[in-house]
């Protein structure tokens, strides 16, 4: 019977295998709008639907890349910095140096994703811990952002690049938005249909056992870090676009918000199994609650007790289900 | 037999996971003093009942008295208090703490609500002295070698004063000098009047230290002996429920051509030098040595798993000498591991993704790939090497040999020309054994050359054509096959 189910869902191809491992949050989101549909007359509406899209942006595509580190059994503790390092480089590249937006996008992306080049290299050629690597680039990262304005923030950028969040094109797409899907899409089927995308679940499995099988595993870890390094300096443009400002102090403790989607979204810490058909509904579910407890009026210091009661929730059901 | 009542005794039991059952209704009494090998090939349920026993696992039918009295222990603490000692297969210790705490971890010896350091030692200590051994109680447990763990283990249980001591597979790490002092310790112990149950794929050794031998198949207690003395044959016989016509198969005849030679291989931390030999097309060539000879270090260098500091490789007169196991792999070298959980394949992964490991880069079109293909990929493979199990099933939930299978197939499915395997046969039942042997004579048939290293000298002796013996990291000599003998291999091995 258990069988059967399996084999069919092999069949359905496309990209819902990708959610196989992940109904138990997939439930837990049905059963939270449901709930709130019921709870209040504010929350089943599109226009709602559209904010909450618009909330879960930046978390939404940094983890994306969380999810690809903590697949191999890494972590990144440095992606908050990182997003405000990439948000100052803009803000200084635009609006001090004059440099076009056009190429203070990519240069930002890139300094971005040099953070994640030093965290892969501090930890696949000096055997630095994940945990201790990235959390020093999260000091290192958040220092420089400071230093570029001496902690002041910076505004005066073009019209069209705050329109990018507000804009909604075809009545319901702002950009924003459509990155973020871009990005989900093109992880969802890198994770699941790319060479480069299977070896992670073989170094997150067991990375001795991958390095014997012939797979590079230092190249992919490296890979790894530039590129959720690249997402949160990404995730750094959208907040940018979002706030028509960039500050060095953006992003602090964002790093967790994205490790608490993943983890709700059914990913292992330890390695090796999940993926970013969990994590995008573990965005969903963490942008859904934080709307519907607004809609209810709920303090938002309550929000984070709520918010911590569901990753454990999320974490245990999980566990349980596994040892059934 | 003995007419003393049973410390234990199982009556009718019964163990289901789901809808397999894997315990049909199992009879066995325990006496005082008496060895009760335990043997069957892996599945055959000897573990489950073991962890019956031990408390581990609950059974779904049937009941056991202990000394009298009904005994359902819910946890393997409730066991211990009892008076049962369970030595697992896997060492379970804590690498990080000292030999005392490994041996009362979760039961320190308290003094006025403080851990008696003092007395914690000074017991550690008398244990590692019952068992003959010189360490220090304070060391930790990091470094120690394999063998001298699961004695460590052992003086753990020694510790407890358990009336009834099951030990799984004790002697798998242990070399023959550490094996005749556990039996020594065994006999000490049955004069004390302790219950063993003792679970070993060792059959020679079972003749010398077993009063009687129960032996399981498929979840059922097949056959039982009143005596330790029963000829290898008649009990593998029952334990693989058919006649054996041979343990080894023929060798194929080796051609002429070398297809690997290694020239002053050395490591850089020492553990071998100058090593040099040839293996020709089509030949299995043994490595021989003690535990340390440097026989796994070795290999693990000819694959690129681990670095060399000098001399070369080479694959039919070209230098290949390998810095990684990619570039290894890419001349078509490649290693099945000593240690199949930890090296050779990720547990909780299926098996079509296990085999699909190694070959992603076939198994992808410019880059994509699907799980769907993985799986159509690993299935050919499956069935080729006889593996049981479907391929989206864990490898986790395999059988030694069958993950060996797994390991196998994942890389016969790359067409390599140098095949190393390092103990292939290590915690893998007889039956299963053989269908190994013969998986290594298709390689050497079809022209593969094959490197077998075994600390088990009747396998390397029964599979090989000429034979390396290594100690102490030097070459100590190459035999041919008719001059190799468990006599000369062995004295080569301890010059």
């Amino acid at each position: 019977m258990l069988v059967a189910a399996k084999e069919k869902q092999g069949i359905v191809g496309g990209l819902l295998p990708s959610l196989r491992g992940a109904t138990g949050p997939l439930i837990g989101l049905i059963v939270l709008c449901l709930f709130l549909t019921f709870a209040t007359d504010k929350f089943l509406s599109i226009r709602n639907f559209l904010n909450v899209l618009d909330q879960i942006t930046v978390l939404g595509v940094m983890a994306v890349g969380m999810t690809l580190v903590i697949l191999i059994g890494g972590i990144d503790l440095a992606v908050g910095s990182v997003m405000a390092l990439a948000m100052m480089v803009l803000g200084y590249l635009h609006v001090v140096a004059g440099v076009p937006m056009g190429l203070a996008i990519p240069l930002a992306l890139l300094v971005a994703s040099l953070n994640g080049l030093v965290a892969g290299l501090l930890i696949t050629r000096f055997n630095v811990p994940a945990f201790i690597a990235t959390l020093a680039m999260m000091s290192i990262a958040r220092g420089l952002a400071n230093m570029i304005t001496d902690g002041q923030q910076i505004i005066g950028f073009p019209t069209w690049f705050n329109m990018m969040a507000i804009v909604r094109f075809g009545g319901f797409l702002t950009l924003t938005v459509a990155v973020m899907v871009v990005v989900f899409i093109v992880g969802l089927l890198y994770q699941r249909y790319r060479h480069g995308g299977r070896v992670l679940y073989a170094i997150g499995g067991n990375a001795e056992v991958a390095r014997l099988a012939g797979i590079n595993v230092q190249r992919a870890t490296v890979l790894v870090y530039v590129v959720c390094s690249f997402l949160a300096g990404l995730a750094g443009m959208v907040l940018a676009a979002r706030l028509d400002s960039v500050q060095p102090s953006s992003g602090v403790s964002y790093e967790l918000d994205a490790i608490a989607a993943v983890v709700i979204g059914g990913t292992s810490l330890s390695g090796g199994t999940g993926g970013i058909g969990g994590t995008i509904i573990g965005v969903l579910i963490i942008g859904v609650l934080r709307n519907g407890l607004n809609l209810l009026s709920v303090s938002p210091f309550m929000q984070q007790v709520i918010i911590g009661a569901v990753i454990v929730l999320a974490v245990t059901a999980e566990t349980y289900r596994k040892r059934k | 037999m003995t007419t003393r009542s049973p410390i234990l005794s199982l009556r009718g039991i019964q163990k289901s996971y789901g809808p397999v059952k894997v315990l049909h209704g199992v009879d066995l009494d325990i006496h005082p003093g008496e060895v009760v090998a335990l043997l069957g090939e892996n599945g055959a349920g000897k573990s489950t009942l073991s962890n019956i026993i031990s408390g581990t696992v609950q059974p779904s039918a049937g009941e056991m008295t202990w000394l009298g009295k009904p005994y359902a222990p819910a946890n393997p603490r409730a066991a211990m208090d009892e008076g049962v000692g369970m030595i697992h297969q896997e060492l379970k210790l804590l690498p990080k703490l000292s030999i005392a705490e490994n041996v009362f971890v979760g039961r320190y010896p308290m003094k006025a609500g403080r851990i008696d350091r003092k007395a914690m030692e000074e017991r550690a200590r008398s244990g590692l002295k019952r068992l003959g051994l010189d360490i220090s109680p304070d060391r930790l447990v990091e470094g120690l070698s394999t063998g001298k763990q699961q004695l460590i283990e052992i003086a753990k249980a020694l510790t407890l004063n358990a009336r009834l001591l099951i030990l799984d597979e004790p002697t798998a790490a242990l070399g023959g000098e550490e094996t005749q002092l556990l039996f020594q310790q065994i006999e000490r112990l049955k004069a004390d009047g302790v219950g063993i149950v003792y679970i070993s794929h060792r059959l020679e050794e079972i003749r010398q230290i077993a009063d009687r031998i129960v032996v399981m198949r498929d979840g059922a207690k097949v056959q039982e002996f009143d005596s330790g003395d029963v000829p290898v044959r008649t009990i593998v016989e029952a334990m693989v429920g058919r006649s054996l016509e041979r343990m080894f198969p023929t060798l194929p005849a080796p051609t002429d051509e070398v297809t690997l030679e290694v020239r002053n291989l050395s490591s850089p931390s020492n553990t071998f030098r100058n090593i040099s030999f040839s293996v020709r097309k089509g030949e299995v060539f043994g490595i021989a040595g003690l535990m340390g000879a440097g026989r796994t270090e070795l290999v693990r260098a000819i694959t690129g798993a681990d670095p060399i500091s000098g001399g070369e490789v080479l694959l039919r007169g070209k230098a290949v000498t390998p810095r990684s196991p990619i570039d290894a792999i890419r001349n078509g070298i490649v290693l099945v591991p000593e240690d199949r959980k930890l090296q050779g394949v990720v547990l909780e992964h299926s098996i079509a993704e296990n085999i699909g490991y190694a070959n992603l880069g076939e198994i992808s079109r410019n880059g994509w790939l699907s799980s769907r293909r993985i799986r159509e990929f690993a299935e050919d493979y499956i069935t080729r090497f006889g593996v049981k199990g479907r391929g989206g099933q864990n490898a986790g939930e395999l059988s030694g040999g069958n993950q060996q299978k797994v390991v196998l197939a994942k890389w016969l499915a790359r067409k390599p020309q140098v095949v190393v395997l390092d103990e292939p046969t290590r915690g893998i039942d007889v039956g299963a054994r053989s269908s190994i042997y013969d998986l290594i004579m298709d390689l050497a048939r079809a022209g593969v050359a094959v490197i077998v290293v075994s600390s088990d000298l009747e396998e390397v002796l029964g599979v090989s054509s000429r034979i390396m013996v290594m100690a102490q990291g030097r070459q100590a000599g190459i035999l041919d096959r008719a001059d190799a003998n468990d006599v000369s291999v062995m004295e080569l091995a301890t010059i």
